[in-house]
């Protein structure tokens, strides 16, 4: 595990890439659903939004 | 049922979310699937030991970057040609998507350079041409919150992202018209790719993960757009009586 961790040395930057690409998804994926829920509210529409 | 019929906001609204829900799906398997490729089935690269496993998302995601603004171009052009809203409201869905998926392939490539070309960042034709689309991106979603009609961001932005396409050759290309630090395409479609077989799968799995990902996430934001847009509209005040 530490070894699969340590990337050979270069985890620093194997986990940054695959850090900060996984933070960017969940980064959209939160202010895609909040706009959703936003504009849901704006127009009363709750129907399947939810 | 007329050619017209999917291109009306109200008709597609109801079908963004299931299609959405099914993409996601596919995206999330394929993630899987191509992580395990990645990390567990494909063995270190000779030349760049572990460091190389960054491809695994640095070149879908630097596909991805290209092929959305593309996407985003033809939108664009249908919806000058036809004046259709769905046309315009698809091309501003997917530009906040582009955009991230432009940030990833620059900061993954950036982490990658570093062990291997020994810095971070190179003013090389590649990368700035690349740093440019995400300038575009960023252009596009400035310009569609600076006009407030609606209709007239359309028309302004379309013609942006029909002018800005233009660097999308330039950075495919960048490789083969320069001297650039970057090394030139491992797969094309004219030669036979110069990698091995498992990475190379690996890689076309992820891409797919992308592919998959950017239109559940660009359906759900466009359904958002859509209520935006079209709220105050007979069809919307139904939808929320019902």
């Amino acid at each position: 595990m530490t070894d699969f961790l340590a990337m050979g040395g270069y985890g620093f930057y194997v986990w940054s890439a695959y850090g900060v690409t996984a933070l960017a998804i969940v980064l959209e994926i939160v202010s895609v659903r909040a706009r959703a829920r936003a504009a849901a509210r704006l127009t009363g529409n709750t129907g399947d939004s939810r | 049922m007329s050619f017209y019929f999917f291109s009306s906001p109200a008709t597609f609204f109801p079908l963004a979310r299931p299609i959405a829900i099914v993409f996601a799906w596919l995206a999330a398997l394929c993630a899987i699937a191509g992580l395990w490729i990645g990390f567990v089935v494909a063995p270190a690269d000779a030349q760049q030991g572990e460091a190389y496993r960054i491809i695994f998302i640095h070149v879908p995601a630097a596909w991805m970057s290209m092929f959305i603004y593309v996407v985003m171009a033809f939108w664009s052009i249908v919806a000058l040609t036809y004046n259709t809203r769905l046309s315009a409201m698809l091309a501003q869905a997917l530009a906040p998507t582009g955009a991230w998926m432009t940030f990833i392939a620059l900061f993954t490539g950036s982490m990658w350079g570093r062990p291997t070309w020994g810095t971070y960042w190179a003013w090389d034709a590649r990368m700035t041409s690349e740093l440019i689309l995400l300038f575009l991106y960023f252009g596009v979603i400035a310009l569609r919150n600076a006009i407030d009609d609606p209709r007239r961001a359309d028309r302004a932005c379309s013609l942006l992202t029909i002018v800005g396409a233009v660097n999308i050759p330039i950075i495919y290309f960048s490789v083969q018209w320069w001297n650039t630090l970057h090394q030139g395409a491992s797969v094309s479609l004219t030669a036979a790719p110069r990698m091995a077989m498992i990475m190379l799968t690996g890689m076309l799995v992820m891409t797919f993960a992308a592919w998959f990902y950017s239109i559940a996430v660009a359906l759900l934001r466009l359904r958002a757009i859509i209520l935006e847009r079209e709220r105050g509209s007979a069809w919307i005040t139904g939808l929320a009586r019902a």
